[in-house]
């Protein structure tokens, strides 16, 4: 997958801007605040139809203007394709491919796949449960469209049976009439998703486990392991036993919702065992093992985004992704740094031709 | 935004209450309703007016009506032993228009959703379940025509509930491939639905 232009109208800083891409590494350079990650987040918007930083799209419209647009042209297996995702205020988000705009944004999701890896990555290991869900659930869902579709279904009928908890604790009554049908769709939605978790987990830990001992080059045993109030079994009975605590919480207590993913390092959960080293080498594994995942699932490299990685990294990982890049093990990287001269001297001695983009202020400089 | 009149500032705030209405599509219809002839405002209020104070519900099957009782429940033609339950008066509209229906119908008012505070008691369910009651030598059918989402299968189901101990044959409009649709481009649900409810083939199915 190759992209080749980007417009931008009205979005972030960037008022009315084209570029055009001709390498498979093309590095962002500029300072600080001048608007390299917001590109990345335009291609990122592109790939997923959404931002990979905040959830309203209003905050992606420039500030004091109406709506934004991003357009983008994609080479992917012999063929090209336009790409178009618009936002107007207060108006659903429009997103169409050569023309044809989709009826749900879902089906976008997993066609022109992206990975990006970000400063804040560490997060997946520091924080709480969601952020590993949503990792997880944004891998899979590229894989699955029908995993994602359940997916969507089930936060929807978890929001509505929460409601009904809810006005049920107000109102100091019940209606199990009314509660049975949402407690059968979390059953059924909820073994669905469990059990398709539980085998993309399997899928992915060898490979995971691979390039985690290349990347760290060390004996550490490092494992993910999938937990969820459903491997104890008869989850059916067990929801409809947790009704009344349910209504008391006013909330769903048990379900895949609940679900986490527990990083560990000769079996010690690496949170709190692992070096910054470590944490590092198990962030960069888990994420070009998810390029991976895609890519042997696509027969084609995801798009790989890079933001700001060169200030976190040392330079033995740098050098491992640069050795993956020399292979041709990567498609088309975009890139930022705030320190152009380090670019060019990373890159300098590679075989591939990086393309320099310097960026001011929202304004594309030049093409050096 | 800044207005030349206190007048001008009340209508533009009034119509852009409507859906889908911001405030310039309100101004610029505030202003045209002030350059038009008077008489074309004035019937305009006027039938607003009227469609707001004089607009009744069926007591039978709750759809608008000018009457008490509306025309299809009043319909010597309709056949009686059959109910069409439908979210509301656009599902009927579009039902009637197929011309494939002879039956009659009950308008629910909505669809059951916590989230936005619409309980069975917000809906037409308990009358529905009295008219069934008090004709429940006629009534044989109800034909669940409720949009395939989460809203209106848990409606759906509670209605179902709520019908038990009614002799009643239940049915759902089927749901599928559209005519003239390519089975390639019908989503997975769709399809993997059309599959489980298929139906027996016949040279006289069009
Ligand atoms: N909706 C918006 N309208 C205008 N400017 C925005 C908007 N959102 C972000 N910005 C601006 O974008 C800049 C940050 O861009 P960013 O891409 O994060 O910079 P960097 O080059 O450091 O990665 C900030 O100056 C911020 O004010
Ligand atoms: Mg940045
Ligand atoms: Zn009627």
């Amino acid at each position: 997958m190759f992209l080749e232009s980007l417009s931008l109208t009205q979005f972030k800083n960037y008022r009315s801007e084209q570029l055009y891409f001709d390498s498979e590494v093309v590095a962002l350079v500029g300072p600080n605040g001048s608007g390299k990650t917001n590109l990345l987040d335009a291609i990122h918007y592109l790939s997923l139809t959404r931002s990979a930083f905040h959830s309203s799209d209003q905050h992606s419209i420039q500030h004091g203007e109406d709506f934004f647009s991003i357009k983008g042209h994609v080479q992917r297996l012999g063929k090209s394709h336009t790409l178009l995702c618009a936002q107007r205020n207060g108006e659903k988000k429009v997103f169409s491919v050569d023309k044809k705009p989709y009826e749900k944004l879902s089906e976008h999701i997993g066609e022109f796949p992206s990975i990006l890896i970000a400063p804040d990555d560490t997060d997946l290991i520091r924080e709480g449960s969601e952020f590993r869900r949503k990792f997880f659930d944004s891998l899979f869902s590229q894989l699955d469209r029908n995993y994602l579709n359940t997916l969507i279904t089930y936060t929807h009928v978890l929001k509505q049976r929460n409601a009904l908890l809810k006005h049920f604790a107000e109102t100091r009554s019940t209606n199990p009439d009314l509660l049975e049908p949402y407690t059968q769709q979390c059953i059924r939605l909820g073994e669905n998703l469990y059990e398709k978790r539980q085998a993309f987990i399997r899928d992915f830990l060898p490979l995971f486990t691979a390039r985690y001992a290349h990347v760290a080059e060390d004996q550490e045993e490092v494992a993910i392991s999938y937990q969820s109030d459903l491997e104890e079994g008869n989850y059916a009975q067990r929801l409809q036993e947790a009704v009344s605590k349910d209504i008391q919480m006013q909330r769903t207590t048990l379900g895949v919702h609940k679900d986490d993913y527990l990083f560990t390092m000769n079996e010690a959960p690496i949170k709190r065992f692992g070096s910054q080293g470590q944490k590092k080498s198990f962030i960069i594994a888990l994420k070009l093992s998810q390029f991976e995942t895609i890519k042997n699932d696509k027969g084609y490299s995801p798009i790989l985004l890079l933001d700001d990685i060169f200030d976190k990294l040392d330079d033995k990982r740098i050098g491992h992704l640069l050795d993956l890049l020399a292979n041709k093990q990567l498609g088309q990287i975009f890139i930022t740094d705030a320190r152009p001269e380090r670019t060019r001297q990373i890159f300098g001695s590679g075989a591939n031709p990086v393309q320099m983009i310097q960026v001011q202020n929202g304004s594309i400089l030049s093409t050096p | 935004m800044q207005f030349p009149s206190k007048l001008i500032e009340e209508a533009v705030n009034e119509i852009s209450r409507l859906p889908g209405i911001g405030k310039k599509t309100a101004l610029r219809l505030a202003l045209f309703l002030l350059k038009e002839d008077e008489r074309t405002t004035l019937s305009i209020a006027d039938a607003l007016v009227k469609l707001r104070t004089l607009t009744q519900y069926c007591s039978e099957c709750h759809n608008i009506s000018d009457e008490a009782i509306c025309t299809t429940c009043s319909s010597p033609r309709r056949d009686r032993s059959v109910i069409c339950l439908v979210q509301d008066t656009r599902d009927v509209l579009a039902i009637e228009n197929t011309g494939q229906y002879q039956g009659l119908y009950h308008v629910l008012g909505g669809l059951i959703s916590p989230m936005e505070g619409i309980g069975p008691a917000e809906l037409t369910i308990e009358p529905l379940v009295q008219r069934i009651q008090r004709q429940s030598s006629e009534v044989k059918e109800i034909i669940l025509a409720l949009s395939p989402t989460i809203e209106g299968d848990t409606t759906a189901f509670y209605i179902t509930k709520k019908l038990k101990d009614f002799s009643l044959k239940v049915s759902t409009i089927a749901r599928g491939i559209p005519i003239g649709g390519e089975l390639e481009y019908a989503d997975e649900v769709t399809l993997g639905r059309s599959i489980l409810t298929r139906t027996h083939y016949s040279h006289d199915n069009k």
